[in-house]
């Protein structure tokens, strides 16, 4: 197992968010995570990747425990991730956003960037052919030089998870990344998810598209009020009474 | 465009003296060369690494009253007392950094005001160490002996020294560590979900720009002769701020250009004195309220629109 | 209790109430328009400044000070319309800039219209001290508190009983809502900002008899009411009034039994101890980003 995760819970002001909720993510597979809204799909992103310490329980990424690590130490142990809610640094350009990306992977230190020796030269000119490379990999590369403010929506959704996957993570948690798109959008997204798979990324996604969901994951968890109601692959998912019932509600005769 | 604004810059420096025509426009010059190096570093806090600091004028006197003391009273040569009350600062500054940079917004402001404050009235205070308000003597800066006097000199070694920093300024700008800075005024979150330690990389832009605000002060204290608290004042804060904000956050030529244009401005309002404040206060808001990015970046704007206009 | 201590503890509710005074403007303007307003000590220099002028020109002391507190209110409506409306999507460094200038501009008139001399308002009641177990006590001072106490309760019924009141909360707890439920957003800024200026001045009207008034006398009183606001959680009244009492209280105590010469410095010393242990303030709000 690449990811394991054990018993988290998280509560805000006494509502618990998430509870009692175990998680296995397998190496190379595309585990999605799937809900109604309020179930806890991001607040267990958020624990995921560091940004919300768990009440209870714990997590593990290939067998060494990060629970209560902050954010940028959950990163740096190789979980890349991109937001609900557009987290793009705007004051920057796309390229600039991808070459941020590669932080981890760039020993920069104060008094070589001072200087600019020319180690550090040699190094910047690799790291912009990276990024660039990676902008081509998700179809961004005609607005590599244009300020990120500029790029539309379906860009800039594109455009975190360039700058995730210049993280070179080994997990990647992708949070709705379809959201907001049109079908030809998610279309891409789609194929984009499993060119990810394919470079050997274990992905998990949350996400609302059920079609989407369906078609690119090997696993699927459903989610509700923070706990898990059903989890297997995606076909037994979807015939789920109770996935059904929570999702759509009670048939109406 | 960094490149050529820096040679444009050294341009500049070289061939002012050419328009100097007494020791009172050298001074002027010293005098906005000093400020732009306070502000570089300055705006390497706000304008990229995205923090605010209203407490900058405490490093400044700090880095000054530092060197002065060291040099007048314990009988330091200058240069070295001018490095250590640099490196003192720096220190300073690493140590409160830490508690402080955990505020954000609002609260980090009033913290680092707050600093400002106390520095201020420490220094016209203690006026056994200090000489208190009306302030104290500070022996010239000497390099082996060899005493520096006078403006035309002076005018090489300040020069000198802002087009380093202009240099390193860049330098760093566009390195990794660079853009680690300008991702956590983008997003902080994202930023540490790319591994980039906020409070680590918070604390070197505080440090790094108190360092320039002391290194400038005792150079100020040792060409001026004489210091005063109120180069520590709330007030001498804020016109750094403004002086930053007004030429262009996230721009070093901004920085340079708003410390060139705030600290020349009140010399030809001297005939205005009494008027002094109100324009002052007029000059911020209006360009706050019309030119929010700042005076570079809206040319800069301004000049890439009309070039893409079609012909 | 030792007379001294009453001494102290008499001089810093006093100064308390004032600084509760402005932190509340603070808190009014920053409630409803999430702006810092560093001008707010100009308001208590208006007030000040004004009724000194006015009583100069021979009004009795009521009307002076009533004529004062609508001068500064119409600063406050001004200030709002000329300065904040139109950076309303600034950035917190921009805004912040922009009220400092206005603070220093509204600095840089008042030498102009008045004079850099220090004035002084008569004493409401007279100045004969009243003694209370061995400390003296100046009848302003009770003026002061009393003011104080009642401003506070009429603050009280007007945000929890009268529908302006009420709007502004509306506003300052979720703004777009409010919008939808056909509150005007422009005139609550307005009204916050006219009212933030009325409590300022009546501050300064408050103090001027026992410590004078000048042009300058508000750059340290909007500092200081600025850290009581922070101390007692940016955004709650409540806390402004506790922020600026206990704030007065240090200060009072601080250079009674300390030292005096660092009397301005206590109160900042005590903000910067707070923000460093309480980040929120005494009873400010722990908010969580939503990512």
């Amino acid at each position: 197992m690449l990811l394991r995760a054990a018993n988290l819970d998280k509560s805000f002001g006494g509502v618990a968010a998430v509870q009692a909720l175990e998680l296995a993510v397998a190496p190379g597979t595309v585990h999605s995570i799937i809900g109604p809204n309020g179930a806890g799909k991001t607040t267990l992103l958020n624990m995921l990747s560091g940004i919300y310490r768990p009440d209870a329980g714990s997590i593990f990424l290939e067998g060494r425990e990060l629970t209560g690590l902050a954010p940028h130490e959950f990163a740096a142990a190789g979980i890349g991730r991109t937001f609900q809610n557009l987290q793009i640094f705007f004051n920057m350009s796309a390229l600039e956003n991808v070459m941020a990306g590669r932080w981890l992977h760039e020993a920069c230190g104060l008094a070589a960037a001072l200087l600019r020796l020319p180690a550090l030269s040699r190094a910047e000119h690799r790291a912009r052919a990276e990024a660039e490379e990676l902008l081509q990999f998700v179809g961004l590369e005609r607005w590599a030089q244009a300020p990120s403010d500029g790029l539309p929506y379906g860009a800039l959704k594109r455009l975190e998870i360039a700058r995730a996957l210049a993280t070179r993570p080994k997990l990647l948690l992708l949070d709705e990344p379809a959201a907001g798109l049109n079908p030809t959008e998610t279309r891409e997204i789609d194929q984009l998810i499993r060119r990810i798979a394919e470079r050997g990324i274990t992905v998990v996604l949350v996400e609302h598209n059920m079609k989407l969901v369906m078609e690119v994951s090997q696993r699927v968890l459903v989610l509700d009020q923070g706990r898990r109601l059903a989890e297997g692959d995606p076909e037994s998912v979807s015939r789920d009474p109770q996935v059904i019932e929570a999702y759509l509600g009670v048939e109406a005769c | 465009m960094s490149r050529k604004g820096f040679i444009a810059l050294a341009l500049a420096v070289a061939l002012l003296p050419l328009a100097l025509t007494n020791n009172y426009t050298y001074d002027v010059a010293i005098l906005v060369g000093l400020n732009a190096i306070v502000c570089i570093g300055l705006n390497l806090l706000i304008g990229y690494a995205g923090q605010i600091s209203l407490g900058h004028a405490g490093f400044f006197g700090l880095g000054a009253y530092g060197s002065a003391i060291l040099a007048a009273r314990y009988g330091w040569p200058p240069l070295a007392a001018l490095a250590s009350a640099t490196v003192a600062v720096s220190i300073i500054a690493w140590i409160i950094g830490k508690p402080v940079l955990r505020l954000k917004g609002h609260y980090l402001a009033m913290a680092t005001l707050g600093l400002g404050i106390i520095v201020s009235v420490v220094l016209a205070t203690e006026d056994r160490i200090t000489g208190g308000p009306d302030g104290m003597a500070v022996p010239p800066l000497s390099i082996a002996g060899f005493v520096i006097q006078g403006e035309k000199l002076w005018y090489w070694i300040v020069a000198a020294v802002l087009l380093g920093t202009v240099w390193l300024a860049l330098n760093l700008i566009d390195s990794p560590r660079g853009r680690a800075w300008r991702a956590l005024h983008g997003s902080e979150v994202a930023a540490g979900a790319i591994g980039i330690d906020p409070a680590r990389h918070k604390l070197a832009a505080f440090v790094l720009s108190a360092a320039l605000a002391a290194g400038a002060g005792a150079l100020t204290a040792h060409y001026s002769g004489f210091i005063t608290p109120s180069k520590a004042s709330f007030l001498h804060s804020i016109e750094l701020v403004t002086m930053v904000v007004f030429g262009g956050m996230a721009s070093t030529f901004g920085a340079v250009v708003g410390a060139a244009i705030l600290t020349t401005l009140p010399q030809f309002l001297t005939v205005f004195k009494e008027y002094e404040m109100v324009l002052l206060g007029a000059v911020m808001m209006l360009t706050m309220i019309f030119m929010p990015q700042g005076l570079v970046p809206t040319l800069e704007k301004a000049l890439a629109a009309a070039r893409r206009k079609p012909r | 209790m030792s007379a001294q201590l009453v001494q102290f503890l008499l001089a810093g509710l006093t100064l308390g109430a004032i600084y509760a005074l402005v932190a509340l403007g603070f808190a009014i303007i920053y409630n409803a328009s999430h702006v810092i307003n560093f001008a707010q000590g100009e308001f208590v220099m208006i007030g000040g400044m004004a009724a000194a002028a006015f009583v100069d020109t021979g009004l009795p002391l009521p009307l002076a000070a009533a004529a004062a507190i609508a001068c500064a209110t119409l600063v406050g409506f001004l200030l709002e319309k000329l300065a904040v409306e139109p950076a309303r999507n600034a950035s917190v460094v921009t805004l912040i800039i922009i009220t400092i200038g206005a603070s220093i501009l509204l600095r840089g008139l008042a030498s102009l219209v008045w004079d850099k001399k220090i004035h002084a308002l008569p004493a409401f009641s007279g100045e004969a001290p009243i003694s209370i177990g061995g400390a003296t006590l100046l009848p302003q001072t009770l003026w002061v508190l009393g003011a104080t106490v009642l401003t506070v309760v009429a603050l009280w019924w007007f945000f929890n009983r009268t529908l302006t009141g009420k709007a502004i909360l509306a506003v300052s707890h979720n703004r777009l809502a409010a919008q939808l439920m056909g509150i005007s957003v422009r005139r609550v800024l307005l009204v916050s900002f006219g009212l933030s200026a009325a409590l300022g001045a009546l501050a300064g009207i408050l103090i001027a008899p026992i410590s004078f008034t000048s042009w300058d006398i508000g750059v340290m009183l909007g500092l200081k009411g600025f850290a009581a606001a922070i101390l007692g959680g940016l955004g709650s009244g409540p806390g402004a009034i506790a922020g600026g009492l206990a704030l007065g209280l240090i200060e009072a105590l601080g250079a009674g039994y300390l030292s005096s010469a660092y009397k301005d410095v206590f109160a900042f010393v005590i903000i910067l101890g707070a923000l460093v242990f309480l980040p929120n303030g005494l009873a400010g709000r722990r908010t969580t980003e939503r990512v």
